[in-house]
């Protein structure tokens, strides 16, 4: 056979039974999907957060040193936890707040339903009014507001101002004015003691 | 590389895209409809294999380097945090240690397979460099990979090979040392070494890709070669890589991966060293210093020469001699299937590789030594002498007429006698476009 | 040669050096065999081996040898001893360890957590050589799988303290282990028959302290064994049943090719 015989067309040598869907070919490319769905899951599960990080969920607090109106700001899960130990006329503003003017009625408290309403008593520790438990992080964009030092500005409110965007909140916690759609956030936490407080 | 391609686009996006950036023209020409030989045996399904396990060593190394540590302190413990906290940490460490092992096995085999069939004759030969330089690559990547984990094997065997520079001071007095500090970025093998290993690791295999791309390219050229060694003909010589090499390629890496599994799952410390879990302590050497399975014949043939500069360029050599071996070669003829001389040097070459691989691990001492050294002398007789010498002696068996012949039988082929009596030679750089 | 006889000799080369590699400790001396239901490879821990195999090293090995990779809570987890939540946290608060600096910049004792490794018995190296005639007891964690022959080699070591055979010169301050390479080790015999009491009522026996603890050493350094054999067993069936479709959709394919030649022929 000589060597030019006929030029080459990828279509002249498809002339086996070119639609012939098989079985056995769908059953391979079903296998081979799967697999690949497979593979690909613990590529993806690596980067969640690995066993350590997940067994630090819980952090311990001592409370003793922590006078009436003094705040102390612990970190838990790598979040900066506000603990407020409340005058009394912080706690009476907060109480005296109708629900009505909140922006956010609900609690955003993770130790009580979803649907408790944001009044005071749901804010503060449970039978421990003046202690104030709360997640530092604005809801706005997730700064960290002011107000745990002496000296910060608190804002109108007399709670936290947080200085990206102006969001301000109250005594017990809750947004009053500027851009932050939610209260500050109540992590789990119990009264381990009348020192000590678990979080988490 | 201009050359008739069939490709159609099948939708206007797919003119779109084809006017702009022909990337699914190039893969239906390449690896679609591309012509290759019909008659393909097993041996060739590794190249395949080989480029899986490119991606699969790239997709868990960059995912544990989410989670690894490169200082000193902080390695060793990260891999064990990696094994027993991280999701699955287990399982990608696992993969990457075994699929190294995996890697080298089919590099190996798909070597072989080059040097048996002489695939690395012209027009050929670039594939052949290219693919020694890939293995090169692979050797320093895999070195500096296990380096990372730290334990005493990773250090001591830094610390060994990277002395091996050193010898330098016998040429130039001085030179070495100062190599051997600029590469430990320090007095002795520590922290900063660890940290460039860690970034030379993470690139190495980039390159790799860039290599096997043009790899590639420089197989499309002349198109594959086939076990009969001789050229394609005609159209009846091929079919097109899919379905047929596709689906070949696919059975195939489906068989290899039964293996590595098997390891991943049931003895993934089989092929490692005990020893790499002892963390690394700079003033305690183990009492015999072993690399990995896949550089044992080369650390052989290091140790089987009594001379430090000298068995430096022993190991070099043995290595780069793989570069000259289409010059080297002299037969006219490309497979060992139609060489029944060269066929039982060849097999000795496999043998003596395999050997080499077993001294390696023993201590260089008493017989281990002697054979080491009779092995090394053959290791390198095979590319110094027996190829230039035997392809020239040599009578060659008949080759057949065509591929085709050599798959139906002369008859179905329609080949006469007379056509097929003449060995067919190596042939001038053409493109498979323009023969068929 | 057939390729596939090629291809077995090449793949057994493999951990034929492997073997070689291991066997290369030709100082080591031989070691026995046990049987362990984690050896083959769909076995598992025995929960309540591992349980005693802690209690042995918390009252006897603990002393010395630290286990620093290890976590509290890693003893409640699945796939090891599986100890309850409320053990593991007694097991923890039982222990002090140190923490710190407080507000006024001071380290302080605390009971320890689930969350911490567990506690080292010696603050540091030195202190752990000091404490040991300048031999420094190794950290557990991966001992296991930092020795030829793991648990093996471990309970081989346990039990294998004798008086040395006639004529050995035994170092002043060591003592004679059949299985320790050289034959001389620094660590005294560290169990005796009855040297702790098993909670579950086992003999308190040396052979069984040395079995249970050589089996909680081997959870230690590979606590996802099980897991790894169990996601094994499915990964090798669908591997198997994949690579049975693929030989069929490949000859299928092929077969094409043998239609266009006979139809070519025609």
């Amino acid at each position: 056979m000589a060597s030019h015989e006929t030029p080459f067309n990828p279509s002249l040598m498809n002339d086996e039974e070119p639609t012939r869907r098989d079985v056995i070919l769908i059953a391979a490319g079903g296998f081979a999907a799967v697999g690949a769905a497979a593979v690909l899951w613990p590529l993806l599960d690596q980067m969640n957060p690995d066993a350590s990080a997940l067994s630090l969920a819980t952090t311990e607090v001592d409370i003793s040193h922590v006078e009436a109106g003094q705040a102390i700001t612990v970190m838990w899960r790598g979040k900066p936890i506000f603990i407020r130990h409340r005058t009394d006329q912080e706690i009476a503003k907060a109480k005296d707040t109708p629900l009505d003017d909140l922006p956010d009625r609900l609690a955003r408290n993770a130790n009580l339903p979803d649907d408790a309403p944001a009044a005071d008593a749901n804010r503060a520790a449970k039978d421990r009014e003046p202690w104030l438990v709360m997640i530092g992080i604005c809801t706005h964009l997730g700064c960290i507001p002011k107000g745990q030092a002496v000296g910060d500005y608190k804002g109108e409110f007399g709670g936290w101002f947080c200085p990206c965007h102006g969001s301000q909140y109250d005594t017990a916690g809750r947004i009053r004015k500027g851009p932050a759609p939610q209260n500050l956030a109540i992590p789990p936490y119990n009264f381990a003691s009348d020192t000590k407080i678990k979080i988490g | 590389m201009a050359h008739p391609s069939s490709y159609q686009p099948g939708s206007r996006f797919e003119s779109w895209l084809d006017a702009r950036l022909p990337v699914v023209r190039v893969m239906y020409d390449q690896f679609m409809v591309f012509p290759t030989p019909r008659n393909l045996n097993y041996w060739w399904t590794f190249g395949g294999i080989l480029t899986f396990m490119l991606g699969v060593q790239i997709a868990t190394g960059i995912v544990l380097a989410m989670h690894y540590v490169p200082t000193s302190d902080g390695a060793f413990n990260s891999v064990e945090h990696i094994m027993r906290d991280v999701n699955w940490g287990w399982l990608l460490r696992y993969t990457h240690a075994v699929g190294a092992s995996m890697f080298f096995l089919a590099a190996y085999i798909h070597t072989f397979r080059g040097l048996y069939y002489g695939s690395y004759k012209a027009p050929r030969e670039v594939l052949w460099i290219l693919g020694v330089l890939i293995l090169m690559l692979m050797i320093a990547t895999a070195f500096m990979g296990y380096s990372l984990v730290w334990g005493q094997m990773s250090f001591w065997a830094v610390t060994v090979i990277t002395n091996l520079f050193s010898s330098l001071d016998a040429v130039i007095p001085g030179l070495g040392t100062k190599l051997v500090e600029w590469i430990w970025g320090g007095f002795a093998v520590g922290g900063p070494t660890l940290n460039r290993l860690y970034s030379l690791h993470y690139l190495f295999p980039f390159l790799i890709a860039g290599v096997v791309v043009l790899h590639i390219w420089a197989l499309h050229i002349p198109g594959n070669n086939n076990p009969t060694g001789i050229d394609v003909k005609t159209t009846r010589d091929v079919v097109p890589f899919h379905p047929y090499y596709t689906i070949k390629d696919g059975f195939a890496l489906v068989a290899f991966i039964v293996l590595f599994a098997a390891m991943v799952f049931y003895a993934p410390n089989l092929l490692g060293h005990p020893d790499n879990y002892i963390p690394a302590n700079p003033l305690q050497t183990p009492p015999h210093i072993v690399p990995e399975w896949y550089f044992l014949p080369f650390y052989a043939i290091l140790r089987a020469i009594p001379n430090k500069l000298l068995g430096v360029i022993a190991l070099m050599s043995s290595i780069t001699i793989l570069f000259f071996v289409p010059w080297l070669d002299t037969s006219k003829v490309r497979s060992t299937r139609y060489r029944p001389i060269y066929k039982w040097f060849f097999w000795a070459f496999v043998v003596t590789c395999i050997v080499l691989g077993y001294l390696g691990a023993q201590p260089p001492e008493g017989w281990y030594l002697v054979f080491g050294r009779i092995f090394t002398v053959y290791y390198f007789a095979f590319f110094l002498l027996v190829m230039p010498a035997v392809g020239l002696i040599e009578r060659p068996r008949a080759l057949p007429g065509s591929i085709t012949e050599s798959v139906l039988g002369p008859e179905a082929a329609g080949q006469t006698v007379a056509s097929r009596s003449v060995p067919n030679p190596p042939a001038p750089a053409r493109k498979r476009e323009e023969v068929l | 040669m057939k390729p596939w006889l090629i291809a077995s000799f090449i793949v057994l080369a493999m951990p034929g050096t492997a073997l070689a590699q291991q066997q290369n400790n030709n100082h080591a001396p031989e070691i026995a065999h046990q049987g362990w239901t984690f050896s083959p490879p769909f076995g598992s821990y025995d929960n309540a081996q591992l349980q005693r195999g802690f209690e042995v090293y918390r009252g006897i090995c603990a002393n010395c040898h630290s286990m620093r990779l290890l976590s509290y809570r890693n003893l409640g987890e699945p796939g090891g001893p599986e100890f309850s939540p409320k053990k593991v946290e007694t097991f923890a608060s039982q222990v002090q360890v140190t923490d710190g600096p407080n507000e006024k910049g001071e380290m302080f004792q605390r009971p320890a957590r689930p969350s911490d490794p567990l506690r080292s018995p010696f603050a540091n190296e030195q202190q752990a050589r000091a404490a040991n005639q300048g031999a420094l007891p190794p950290d557990l964690s991966v001992i296991a799988k930092a020795r030829e022959g793991g648990p093996d080699y471990i309970y081989a070591l346990l039990t294998g303290y004798s008086d040395p055979p006639q004529g050995f010169e035994l170092a002043p301050g060591m003592h004679y282990n059949k299985a320790f390479p050289g034959h001389q080790i620094a660590m005294p015999p560290p169990l005796s028959d009855g040297a702790i009491k098993y909670a579950d009522g086992t003999k308190p026996t040396l052979d069984n302290y040395a079995r249970d603890v050589s089996a909680y050493l081997m959870w230690a350094a590979e606590p996802k064994l099980e897991e790894r054999h169990k996601t094994g067993a499915q990964v090798m069936i669908f591997l198997l049943v994949f690579l049975v479709i693929m030989y069929l959709a490949k000859r299928t394919v092929w077969a094409r090719l043998h239609h266009r030649d006979a139809t070519n022929a025609a």
